[in-house]
């Protein structure tokens, strides 16, 4: 887009406006702008999301890795990959890291497929 | 843990600091500010604005004249250090933080933005350093001892964007690292990855900054730097740090945490300060709730050292005149080439300097509140309002970053149609975004989001982690170290490449710049000639000194053919020993009570004088004051004859006063008129027949004991020298002439 500077006919609305409501309406306009960021953060994951929560439950960068991509192949990250990982654990009555360790090597991912079959629990 | 502390008197020790970093943990989390100390009285001074000082330190130069005291200005003070091996950088980081500054911020390795998760090890970066888990924890536990050398907290500070962003903000988070750069519109701009995972993203790094009470630092300042004519970007820059203030606080960062990067946004020879300062009121009147980093602008800066402090201290005062929480100093280092040690320093020193300098400032002044600032100032916040109601009319952010309506050159609402474009499906990571399902589950601590913890239980709600018996954010142990991954590229091999040079364990020694015994040097050159022939000479005379590697790193003219000066680097092909080296001999110091004892015994008197026409009667007067612990105080007798005393005259006033002693003074130096003077009075009282009677001592900040002593004084005193020096030297010698 090109255009001249129209300021002084742009800002005719503004212009009785007091320094302290120009400072409200900005702050309006900030908050405004940002609420659909706000609202994707709340509804979406990424990959990067996932291996940050993998890294929290005490898996390496490595590990974490190879696992959201299995996540992502397995049609299983909107369902968190720790939950993945938590679920099959609680499943087997076995150890979260020892389960996470083997999806990072490839096992397991039937049995999570079928842990996620049918919907929320 | 390691025992190791830092020895105030040896190098520190790298191989020390690498050690037990599996197990190392961080001592605390979260940013420090410094301490105000109001009316602060240090030395003769009061200050108005100063924090609490440091328990060891290197003070300004000058400070010697004040009894060493090194006064702490308020902001927490910047510096950049990144030479691309971190080991290096440890060294610089205990320099750095001797000259004033408590927030060392390391800049990433070309490329670390597009890598898909952590780095590893200890790779050898370019233009940054890989900012890894090892490095990080040898940096920060290296900088523990530092803190505790130099009495004050340091902030340990590194970025948190590309697509990796929560993944580092994570392991930031567990490595007590205390500050960060986050603002997605950086990635989006200028970094190309997809806009809305960029968003997401974010809101996971920033619960995790929230959680860790780090300080985040906003991106905007890299549109000044981006955009041709950078002052007319004021109206989208306060429109960037808006956009990412308010999502941070939304996401829970506490306001007091952050902090807009923002840059005076033109630079001399515009007229910057009454361009600058209406926009640096604008931004403070608007983010009365937020932090200010006064980041300098870098945007005009070239190769001069000198004209980059200048700029410095500008963007300085507006800080001053306005407000500042972090203060960033910046070098030359780009235009120059190469990272370079001393100048990390410089630019800290320039911050104290200039801060401490005009401590007080608003006791003094105070900036109108009608008149062009405060119209430029509203201009400039309507603007920014306009600006976003449009963006809302366009349908909102995403959409207004694909109609280019940021970082275009026209000062909005005037628009060039040359913004930067990018669209909502496209740019690294696009098609990575998941929505959640409902039984979307993380059983982890500062999580962002919807997290369906209920289907497991009701109780774990609110603390998420605890599902799992904590995450590694409650249970360090938990987190899994990898040491090294490259078994060729990393910290062991470089450090075992030079361990013949290893301060503080090896004799040998070679000059450095960026690396240990890289060898760097920097020569300057004036040349009677233009600017081309200049550069050639230049280059050719360097070569020929034998040095390496040759490059012109600053060319300025004094005059299109009178004359150029250059600065060249080049490297140093060979080392030195240590052992083999020659040194003076520390100067003799008696004690205040045997110098004493010996003037009741005798007394001493002095004629003294700053010689030939030099007016220069500081360094003098330090030596014979009492006031300054000069001579005075030990019943010395002085007479004083002031500045521009003739030779003839002091040597006659010695002879008329019979005077034991003849203290001479001078600080020029040029046509080593220093030296022809000692001789001159060496000569007359030769032919007075004094010479062999009376004391001569001759001092200067360019004096060198050896060649005053070849000139004909008894002994010479160059800088640094004290009353107590000189003393000393006058006793011993009466005692060997009485010994006659």
């Amino acid at each position: 887009m090109k255009r001249k500077d129209d300021f002084n006919q742009r800002r005719a609305h503004l212009a009785n406006l007091s320094d302290e409501q120009l400072k409200a309406r900005f702050w309006e306009l900030a908050d405004k702008l940002t609420e659909p960021m706000m609202k994707m953060g709340y509804e979406y994951t990424t990959p990067a999301i996932e291996r940050s929560v993998l890294l929290r439950m005490g898996f390496s960068s490595l590990e974490a890795k190879e696992i959201v991509d299995g996540c992502i192949e397995n049609n299983l990250i909107a369902h968190g990959a720790g939950n993945v990982i938590y679920r099959l654990a609680k499943a087997n009555n076995k150890e979260i890291r020892e389960i996470g360790v083997q999806l990072s090597e490839g096992k397991l991912w039937n049995e999570a497929v079928m842990q996620f079959k049918g919907g929320t629990k | 843990m390691s025992e190791y502390r830092l020895p105030p008197d040896k190098n520190i020790d790298v191989e020390e600091i690498l050690k037990d970093l599996e197990s190392y943990r961080p001592r605390r989390r979260g940013w420090t500010w410094r301490k105000p100390v109001k009316n602060l009285k240090m030395g003769p001074f009061t200050y108005k604005d100063a924090t609490e000082p440091l328990k060891s330190s290197v003070p300004l130069p000058p400070a010697h004249y004040f009894g060493d005291i090194d006064p702490q200005p308020q902001p927490v003070i910047t510096t950049e250090i990144s030479s691309g091996r971190f080991e290096d950088d440890i060294r610089r980081m205990r320099m750095a933080a001797h000259h004033g500054a408590d927030h060392i911020m390391v800049i990433r390795t070309a490329g670390q933005s597009h890598f898909d998760g952590l780095i590893e090890g200890s790779p050898q970066g370019m233009g940054g350093v890989p900012i890894t888990r090892k490095q990080v924890r040898a940096q920060r536990k290296a900088l523990d001892m530092i803190e505790d050398e130099v009495g004050r907290p340091i902030n340990y500070h590194s970025y948190v964007s590309g697509v990796a962003g929560p993944d580092i903000a994570v392991m930031f988070a567990e490595e007590g690292v205390n500050g960060v750069h986050q603002d997605p519109q950086y990635n989006v701009i200028y970094r190309n990855i997809n806009m809305v995972r960029s968003f997401v993203d974010a809101c996971e790094s920033k619960k995790l900054i929230a959680w860790a009470g780090m300080a985040q630092i906003d991106g905007a300042h890299n549109a000044n730097a981006t955009a041709r004519e950078a002052w007319k970007v004021m109206p989208e820059l306060m429109v960037q740090h808006a956009i990412n203030s308010i999502f941070s606080a939304k996401v829970g960062i506490d306001k007091q945490n952050i902090c807009l990067s923002t840059v005076p946004p033109t630079a001399t020879p515009a007229p910057c300060v009454h361009m600058d300062l209406p926009y640096a009121v604008a931004l403070r009147d608007f983010f009365s709730d937020y932090r200010m980093r006064a980041q300098m602008n870098t945007k005009y800066i070239e190769a001069s050292t000198r004209e980059a402090t200048v700029t410095h201290v500008l963007n300085m005062f507006i800080s001053k005149l306005t407000s500042a929480d972090i203060q960033s100093t910046i070098t030359p280092d780009e235009g120059r080439n190469v990272p370079w040690h001393i100048y990390n320093i410089e630019a800290c020193d320039t911050a104290k300097q200039t801060l401490i300098g005009l401590d007080g400032l608003m006791d003094l002044v105070e900036l109108k509140k009608d008149g062009c600032l405060h119209e430029n100032a509203r201009e400039l916040k309507e603007r920014a309002v306009l600006f976003m109601e449009e963006m809302i009319e366009l349908g909102g952010y995403f959409n207004s970053v694909e109609e280019g309506f940021f970082v275009d050159s026209g000062m909005y609402p005037e628009r060039n149609g040359d913004g930067i474009v990018r669209k909502a499906d496209a740019g690294i990571g696009a098609g990575t975004l998941f929505k959640r399902e409902s039984d979307y589950m993380a059983p982890v601590t500062a999580h962002y989001g919807y997290n369906n913890v209920a289907q497991y239980d009701k109780n774990a709600v609110n603390d998420p982690a605890s599902l799992i018996g904590g995450c590694t954010l409650e249970k360090p142990e938990k987190i899994i170290y990898i040491d090294e991954l490259d078994q060729e590229d990393n910290a062991r091999n470089r450090m075992d490449a030079v361990a013949e040079f290893r301060p503080g364990f090896s004799n040998k020694i070679r000059p450095e710049m960026e690396w240990l015994a890289d060898g760097v040097v920097m020569l300057t050159m004036f040349f009677p000639t233009e600017k081309r022939i200049a550069q050639a000479a230049a280059l050719e005379f360097a070569r020929k000194m034998n040095l390496t590697e040759v490059e012109v790193i600053n060319c300025e003219i004094m005059h299109p053919t009178e004359g150029t000066r250059i600065e060249v680097k080049g490297k140093i092909p060979f080392e030195l020993d240590i052992d083999k080296l020659v040194l003076p001999k520390e100067p003799e110091i008696m004690s205040d009570d045997e110098i004493r004892a010996e003037i009741e015994r005798k007394p001493l008197r002095a004629v003294c004088g700053t010689v030939g026409n030099d007016e220069h009667s500081v360094g003098l007067r330090e030596i014979i004051d009492i006031k300054h612990g000069g001579i005075e105080k030990y019943g010395i007798e002085v007479i004083y004859l002031g500045t521009s005393v003739p030779p003839e005259k002091l040597v006659n006033a010695a002879v008329e006063m019979k005077a034991d002693a003849i203290l001479s003074s001078t600080v020029i130096s040029h046509d080593d008129i220093h030296y022809k003077n000692i001789a001159r009075i060496n000569q007359i009282a030769t032919e007075m027949g004094i010479r062999d009677k009376v004391i001569f001592c001759a001092g200067g900040t360019q004096v060198t004991p050896e060649l005053a002593r070849k000139n004909g004084a008894d002994e010479g005193f160059g800088r640094g020298t004290k009353g107590v020096h000189v003393a000393t030297f006058m006793v011993k010698r009466r005692r060997e002439l009485e010994g006659k």
